[in-house]
């Protein structure tokens, strides 16, 4: 039987009820969201039960919304189920105040360097990461870099006219 | 000393030394650095450091349309360039929901392979000189110069390749580059047996890759392993196969697996798919000479809105010029969405993580790079082994810096 987004998205709302949310297709890959507390649950359970089987975590990243107050910083698993080729993506979301999700890295090992690179570009802490520090970047660095306060281009510039750059 | 071996006082037989493996030596591939913890020549401990050529190309790229992103991703990995200026293209595609002709799929496919063998015969040779045997490596090294000639007839560069458009292809392939492609496919298997007979049965190099490293398939998935380093550890999965992307489905190949996941098997799965590659050009070949009327001319859809004009035509007319500028610096926004694309790249599933706004650039754009995924179990895999062992290891695990730390 082939694994459609209806049976995952039933069997999710089955078990977590209404702490998943947001589900959406955007061309044809189930996502969905849950609270920041629970992620480790939901994986476990995408995971461990017998007729879901994610047991691949293709990729793990950040994103930064600076609009969505109180909700600022996107934490995005891309699960893969390789038996019946279905993927999901995840999402749970935290504040830039307090960035703060459980570490995935007891489920999949790979989670351990993607974790510490959404950690150096996003400042995101994970809890329980048992080597929790800059991958890519400098560890002197005391900011973190992909977040939408920095911006590429210095904004002083006054030699180019941004209207004429479509920009 | 580390604080976890317990010594007798005074001695010295069992101290264990701290080796700083790179980050300069050639054998270390780049410019990974191994911190080593050695008992004798057997490793008990390592860490890895990756992060000396970052570039920042996801930031880069949320300020950039999407023809400025592309040279961006040849330098990913430079050994296989055009497979991830394809992928990114696809990528690209399916946001914009655009469909190619059949003529560009099977070029996309032969210009993917070419790239699959050059990456593939450069690992292998590398490997070959790791342990300490240097021809194979000048056997191969002539056909990656004529695949580079190939590339440059069909886009004028040779190394970071920026091949190709949205939609398509800037030209048509010349004739030129049919020929060469033609010549690869009769000189370059005599090549390859010859390179296999060296290496596949050698005494030496079986003795020094045969148990080195070995990681076995439940660890390889859950670190995340893709590409030749999980098939050797014998799970069937390459993206060719379970999603097909540039009607793969319609051709003729077999996943090479290995079964140990050791360094030999990962040498045997990436001969064997260069054995593969070539089946599969001749197919494209044979499948694009069969194509008739219109099909068999055109070789980029017709999506004005994303296909670049003709450059003779930027170059006389006014209207085109205009068009060619808007292209190039956005002007045409994308559709909003998220989209994840993948393809199988030379050494694993290379995915892109788009997330557009409805901008002119992407507003979160996140490269999958296999490497960087795969090198954390390295600590993992030398973990016991001798020092001679971990250079074989690396070489053989087909790691490109640029991919690594994107």
């Amino acid at each position: 039987m082939a694994l459609s987004n209806e049976y995952i998205k039933e069997k999710l709302i089955e078990k977590f009820g209404d702490q998943v949310t947001g589900f959406e297709e955007p061309y044809s890959l189930l996502t969905f969201r849950s609270d920041k507390e629970i992620n480790l649950k939901v994986l476990n359970f995408l995971v461990e039960e017998e007729s879901l089987q994610f047991g691949f975590l293709t990729d793990l990243c950040g994103v930064h919304y600076p609009d969505n107050k109180g909700q600022e910083i996107a934490v995005v698993y891309h699960l893969h189920n390789m038996r019946e080729n279905v993927r999901i993506r995840y999402k749970v979301f935290t504040s830039i105040a307090k960035p703060e999700v459980y570490t995935a890295t007891g489920i999949f090992a790979g989670a351990n360097w993607m974790e510490r690179e959404t950690y150096d570009f996003y400042g995101v802490n994970f809890i329980g990461h048992p080597n929790l520090k800059r991958i890519l970047n400098v560890e002197e660095m005391d900011y973190f870099p992909m977040r939408k306060e920095y911006p590429l281009e210095d904004q002083s510039r006054i030699d180019k006219d941004d209207e004429m750059f479509g920009r | 000393m580390s604080d976890n071996v317990l010594l007798p006082s005074g001695s010295i037989e069992k101290q264990t030394t701290t080796l700083n493996l790179g980050p300069t030596h050639p054998a270390t591939h780049g410019v990974f650095q191994n911190i080593i913890e050695l008992d004798g020549e057997k490793i008990v401990a390592a860490d890895s450091t990756v992060g000396y050529i970052h570039r920042a190309f996801e930031k880069i790229a949320e300020r950039r349309s999407l023809y400025q992103i592309t040279p961006l991703t040849d330098r990913l990995n430079y050994c296989s360039a055009p497979i991830n200026n394809m992928g990114w293209h696809l990528t690209c595609e399916k946001l914009l929901k655009v469909q190619v002709p059949k003529r560009v799929d099977y070029l996309r496919v032969i210009i993917m392979e070419l790239a699959r063998i050059t990456d593939h015969l450069i690992c292998n040779s590398i490997m070959g000189v790791d342990s300490g045997a240097y021809t194979g490596f000048l056997y191969v090294m002539q056909y990656r110069e004529l695949v580079y000639e190939i590339y440059e007839e069909i886009c004028g560069s040779r190394l970071t390749t920026n091949i190709g458009r949205i939609g398509g292809f800037e030209r048509d392939f010349t004739n030129t580059a049919f020929e060469k492609i033609e010549r690869f496919l009769r000189e370059y298997p005599a090549v390859l047996k010859e390179f296999e007979d060296l290496f596949t049965r050698n005494r030496i190099f079986m003795e020094r890759a045969i148990g080195a490293g070995p990681i076995s398939a439940e660890r390889a998935l859950n670190y995340g392993f893709t590409g030749p380093n999980l098939r050797a550890a014998g799970v069937d999965y390459d993206v060719r196969v379970v999603s097909p992307y540039s009607r793969y489905e319609e051709f003729d190949f077999e996943v090479p697996v290995g079964s140990t996941g050791d360094s030999y098997d990962r040498f045997l799965v990436r001969n064997g798919e260069m054995w593969q590659s070539l089946r599969i050009i001749e197919q494209a070949l044979r499948k694009l000479n069969d194509l008739k009327g219109e099909e068999a001319t055109v070789y980029h859809a017709d999506v004005p809105e994303y296909y670049l004009p003709p450059k003779k035509d930027v170059y006389t007319k006014m209207e085109a010029l205009i068009w060619h500028f808007k292209i190039i610096m956005g002007e045409i926004n994308m559709p909003a969405g998220e989209v994840y694309n993948a393809v199988e790249g030379a050494n694993g599933e290379l995915g892109f993580y788009f997330i557009s706004d409805g901008g002119r650039s992407p507003y979160r754009l996140h490269f999958r790079r296999p490497c960087f995924i795969y090198y954390q179990a390295y600590a993992e895999m030398v973990k016991g082994a001798m020092l001679s062992d971990a250079i074989v290891v690396m070489s053989s695990m087909n790691l490109i810096a640029g991919e690594m730390d994107a």
